[in-house]
């Protein structure tokens, strides 16, 4: 069994230290009783508490939740169409624009993706607010969808399609009683990862909103140019806190359905 | 029939997501390269048409308004927000390269059983907020921050120095955010190398470091190239970073850009900018674009 060396040590350390100390303070001052976000007053829970009285942060937190299924959702069934057009159909008219299409957004400045389609929306006319944060957003995570179910589309064997085409299954039901089991766990982390990415979004929701509509990053963001207080720490310490529960909860249970698939395999062969 | 039904079927599932993107993504950037070539007009929207319909188009065509474009190379502001985007995005990208590769190493020549934890490890703050952990160095960078206090107290320093609002901070936050981005593609190409290679160079009589300079590092190339694509692009766009970090002194082209846009409501000259952003970043673009696809490709 190979073991750590020294460098692997210190090298995974410092590095982890980088990527996680910034957030680990974040979350401690949330807690601090005072209101001077730079001196430590003791513990206290009372930015929390404002947190629940803040009728603009909760509603804020209501539209960016809505945005966030509902956009995450029809990008999964659009990202999944596109990674299977992709890696299934071969060539068909237009697969370089078509793919060129799905991998720009994954690059794209979102300046520029959110200004262009907030210029679609003035040039038809179209009444800014939750809709359109929506489409946007469907617009931009659809891609990365696609990237992640297409990979798992690539790596796995064919001939159990084919087999169950042989044994008579149409088109239609050969996915759903066979792709879509296998690429499930692709597609679940596909619907997470559209879902954090519309609840991050600053850039692209500032430009396709109207009145009326502010997501949490918004708020978060109108609130931190005035400066920094410690309510915003609190939300900013619950936004963590869900994703992270929700991000690990996620990848145990596909973990362990990976685990059981296997072992189900490997009864099959050996029954066989 | 059932051919029938099947070509019908495999048409709606290239159909529908090509529609999709066509509509709001392609068409988009048409309508940003027309009203760049319009006039700023004090209007809602703001700016003047250009072209009503078809017909018009060849009758327009010589009335198009460059000037946009003109002001873009005449104005210093913005040559100078091009350039330093692309500078402090390059030079970002270097030194995160020499960030990730140990911690890309690392992970790769764990012992098996940890790798998916350390994966997840690296995955998790990509998972969680982009402005929160942009906002989380606000505390720690400020005068009376924690990273000041920290310095004064050792004794490093007697006064505090001044990061928020600096160029300087503008490189923490984007090495610092876009560091995942770096970390996988790195860590997968790694991962991946068969390892006998090495054996066999140090067989050869290598030094372990002729051999990781020679072998591991050739091999990690694809994953180099990937990651910095994939950090280079949009942090040259970026507009979280140097806005809520940088001072009046760091001048970037997303931010540019958006205050064109919402402070002087001119958007014309914001589409403008786009455009021409645009055009800047068409050539990376491809490269990772033709990346991506060979990495698909490879999958299979």
């Amino acid at each position: 069994m190979r073991r750590f060396s020294w460098f692997n040590v210190v090298s995974l350390t410092l590095g982890f230290a980088f990527l996680y100390i910034p957030i680990l303070i974040l979350v401690i001052y949330s807690f601090n009783a005072g209101r001077n976000v730079a001196v430590w007053q003791g513990w206290s829970v009372r930015w929390y508490v404002e947190v629940f009285d803040d009728q603009q942060l909760l509603d804020a937190a209501w539209v960016t939740l809505k945005v966030g299924l509902v956009s995450a959702s029809v990008a999964t069934v659009l990202g999944t169409m596109a990674a299977l057009a992709m890696a299934r159909l071969g060539r068909f008219p237009g697969r370089l624009l078509f793919s060129g299409m799905i991998y720009a957004p994954l690059v794209m400045p979102e300046v520029i993706t959110g200004l262009s389609l907030l210029l679609l929306f003035v040039a038809v006319d179209f009444d800014r607010g939750f809709w359109t944060i929506t489409l946007a957003h469907i617009t931009f995570t659809m891609c990365f969808v696609a990237v992640v179910v297409q990979s798992r589309l690539v790596g796995f064997d064919r001939s159990l399609e084919e087999a169950a085409m042989d044994l008579g299954c149409r088109p239609t039901a050969t996915f759903f009683r066979i792709t879509l089991p296998i690429i499930w766990p692709a597609v679940v982390s596909g619907w997470m990862l559209a879902f954090t990415l519309s609840l991050d979004d600053l850039v692209i929701a500032s430009f396709a909103t109207g009145p009326g509509a502010t997501t949490l990053p918004m708020k978060i963001y109108s609130d931190v140019r005035l400066g920094v207080k410690p309510e915003i720490n609190a939300v900013c310490t619950l936004v963590i806190a869900i994703i992270s529960i929700a991000v690990i909860v996620a990848s145990i249970l596909t973990k362990r359905q990976e685990v059981e698939r296997e072992k189900a395999e490997r009864a099959a062969f050996a029954g066989g | 029939m059932s051919t029938e039904k099947s070509r019908s079927g495999r048409f709606l599932l290239v159909g529908i997501p090509y529609a999709w993107m066509l509509v709001f993504f392609l068409v988009p950037f048409l309508i940003v390269a027309k009203i760049s070539l319009s006039t700023s007009v004090m209007a809602l929207p703001p700016y003047a048409p250009v072209v009503e319909s078809l017909t018009d188009l060849w009758r327009k065509i010589g009335e198009f308004s460059f000037f946009n474009y003109l002001r873009l190379v005449q104005e210093s502001i913005y040559v100078e927000s091009y350039l330093s985007s692309l500078w402090i995005a390059f030079s970002s990208t270097v030194i995160m390269l020499f960030i990730a590769y140990p911690l890309a190493y690392g992970m790769a020549r764990a012992p098996k059983a940890w790798r998916p934890t350390l994966l997840m490890l690296v995955i998790l703050p990509f998972w969680t907020s982009f402005l929160i952990r942009v906002y989380a160095w606000i505390g720690i960078l400020a005068d009376e921050g924690l990273l000041n206090w920290l310095l004064v107290s050792l004794r490093v320093v007697d006064e505090p120095i001044t990061f928020l609002a600096t160029q300087r901070a503008v490189y923490i936050g984007i090495i610092y955010s876009y560091l995942p981005f770096m970390v996988l593609p790195l860590y997968s190409s790694l991962e991946k190398m068969d390892e006998t290679l090495l054996e066999a160079a140090q067989d050869l009589g290598c030094t372990s470091f002729q051999a990781f300079w020679r072998v591991t590092f050739p091999l990690s190339i694809p994953g180099v190239i990937a990651g910095s694509f994939l950090v280079f692009i949009p942090a040259v766009g970026e507009f979280v970073i140097p806005d809520l970090l940088g001072g009046s002194d760091t001048v970037m082209i997303g931010k540019t850009l958006w205050e064109e846009f919402f402070n002087n409501r001119d958007w014309p000259a914001a589409s403008a900018v786009a455009i021409t952003l645009l055009l800047l970043l068409v050539v990376p673009i491809v490269i990772f674009q033709n990346a991506q696809a060979k990495a698909q490709e490879a999958g299979r």
